[in-house]
């Protein structure tokens, strides 16, 4: 993949931009056993050990469970607080994590069970030594 | 059937901050307690399982400072499991035949290292992009993960903090020795919710040391009087679960490893007496409840709310404040385990003493992730 010197790089390996920049989920998943993975250049499954020839690039749902999260109240030194940790199921998998944003911040807020979506964004005006920008995946509940 | 094998003398330092010392001189401390406690000097021991996960080279740098004699040192890096996996590793080898007489240091120094967590490798930190990699934020999912399959709340965990913070205030090598009723617990800063601040363990300085040896070695020294014997040992790393790395599991690998130490220790749940287990948050410890097969599924929030794991109920745990209290030194914690698990079994734990307390287990578990289970029994 390769981007121009001043266009936004994806911040995780699972996020790609197809031919006219638009960002989404990249995946591998077994034919062999069914597991599915966030990532795009493993060489075997972690489950069976089937080798690569089993495993198959796959663009995963941009919808999802809520499995589990909290609300970080303190983080490391020099990280904006409070935000949502969150692990999500999309649908037809693999697990992500990632940060829930437009959610309250009451427990009964973030309740597991939470229908949410993918949304592409800015990775919070963050930039790496040469100044590059990134774009980042954010959860967000299905009905905001 | 080989021969048994026993632990002969073990200690650990008082967990704190320790600023003005270096790791070699806290192991070094620890370690000579233990040789001592087994009647032996360092020309006796044939070999070192040392670990740290802070400095390098810790069984050389004790040696250094108590006797450099040129033996086989062996330093691992195993997370929260180091300590344990020093002394699983010196019971293998014991078992292979090679030697008889083995020490196990495990130390870290920690003042000053703040929240612990992954810093992910990249261009732009990800903290606060990718969720939290803060340690309180991933047991945090854990919990509530937890909560959502057994209705487990908030003061539930809390609960687990009351209890071992009380436990503590009966052990003098514990870091933290104050009773913290529920309310305080509560009350008390949010981490990451559900967790607050006295539910989480603390960065401590600290350092334990066993000496482990043959059957034949323990009679031919006569050693039997203080001898503790290894009935099961065993490790699990995380067997292939659909969210795991991406969530840390550490349930399967503490199943695995209990599962494997009971067969090889030939016990039942039912014939344990007190459990010391990783509580490095408050919240997990409910989960091990169940992991450990100290109840069935779902019923770790019964034990908690019922009292049976206090101090004179049913299947005490983690009776020395637990990791909540003493601090986590992360090398350090898997050998202080044992060390209260002897305490009883031989009846010195003072007022925490758990009464006629014959079979004890231990249990430590790493994020990445790495679980030992011990059970420990009273020659
Ligand atoms: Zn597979």
């Amino acid at each position: 993949m390769s981007t121009a010197p001043d266009s936004p790089r994806p911040a995780f390996a699972f996020i790609a931009f197809d031919a006219a920049g638009q960002p989404h989920l990249k995946a591998q998943r077994c034919t062999s056993c069914g597991a599915t993975y966030a990532d795009s250049e493993r060489i075997a499954c972690g489950r069976c050990g089937g080798r690569a020839n089993v495993l198959e690039a796959f663009t995963p749902a941009r919808e999802g469970t809520l499995h589990s999260a909290v609300i970080v109240r303190r983080g490391f030194p020099g990280i904006e607080v409070p935000f949502v940790s969150a692990v999500v199921d999309l649908d037809g998998g693999p697990t992500l994590k990632g940060t829930l944003r437009n959610v309250g911040l009451d427990p009964a807020d973030i309740a597991p069970g939470l229908r949410v979506q993918v949304r592409f964004d800015d990775a919070l005006g963050r930039r790496d030594k040469e100044g590059n920008a990134y774009v980042a995946h954010y959860f967000e509940p299905l009905s905001a | 059937m080989s021969e048994d094998i026993y632990i002969v003398g073990i200690n650990m330092i008082d967990f704190g901050r320790y600023q003005h010392r270096t790791p070699a001189q806290l192991g070094a401390q620890a370690a000579l307690a233990a040789l001592d406690e087994a009647d032996i000097t360092i020309g006796d021991v044939q070999a070192v399982f040392s670990g740290s996960n802070y400095t390098t080279m810790i069984g050389q740098r004790v040696l250094q400072q108590i006797g450099q004699t040129g033996v086989q040192i062996i330093n691992l890096v195993n997370a929260c499991s180091t300590g344990a996996s020093a002394v699983r590793m010196a019971y293998t080898a014991i078992k292979a035949g090679e030697f008889d007489t083995l020490l196990c240091v495990g130390v870290e120094q920690m003042t000053g290292l703040g929240m612990l967590g992954g810093a992910t490798p990249g261009s732009i930190p990800t903290e606060g992009i990718l969720g939290s990699a803060t340690m309180p934020a991933v047991f945090g999912e854990s919990g509530v993960e937890y909560m959502a399959r057994t209705g487990a709340t908030q003061g539930d965990f809390a609960q687990v903090a009351v209890k071992n913070h009380h436990h503590a205030t009966m052990n003098p090598k514990a870091f933290l020795r104050k009773e913290t009723p529920l309310d305080m617990v509560l009350e008390a800063e949010t981490i990451a919710w559900p967790l607050t601040k006295l539910m989480c363990s603390v960065n401590v300085d600290g350092a334990a040391a066993a000496v482990v040896m043959s059957g034949e070695k323990v009679r031919q020294r006569g050693l039997m009087d203080r001898a503790i014997r290894i009935r099961g040992s065993a490790m699990a790393s995380a067997p292939w679960q659909e969210r795991d790395p991406i969530m840390h599991d550490v349930n399967g690998p503490t199943r695995l490893a209990a599962q494997k130490a009971y067969a090889m220790a030939e016990v039942e749940p039912t014939d344990i007496d007190l459990v010391e287990l990783h509580d490095c948050f408050a919240s997990v410890e409910l989960q091990h409840y169940e992991n450990l097969a100290l109840c069935g599924e779902g019923e770790g929030v019964a034990l908690i709310r019922d009292g049976s794991t206090e101090l004179g109920g049913r299947i005490p745990v983690n009776v020395s404040g637990g990791l909540l209290s003493k601090g986590h030194p992360i090398a350090a914690t898997g050998i202080a385990n044992m060390y209260e698990i002897a305490l009883h079994l031989r009846g010195q734990a003072g007022e925490r003493q758990v009464e006629g307390a014959r079979i004890g287990m231990t249990h430590v578990v790493g994020l990445g992730t790495s679980a030992a289970v011990h059970i420990l029994e009273k020659a």
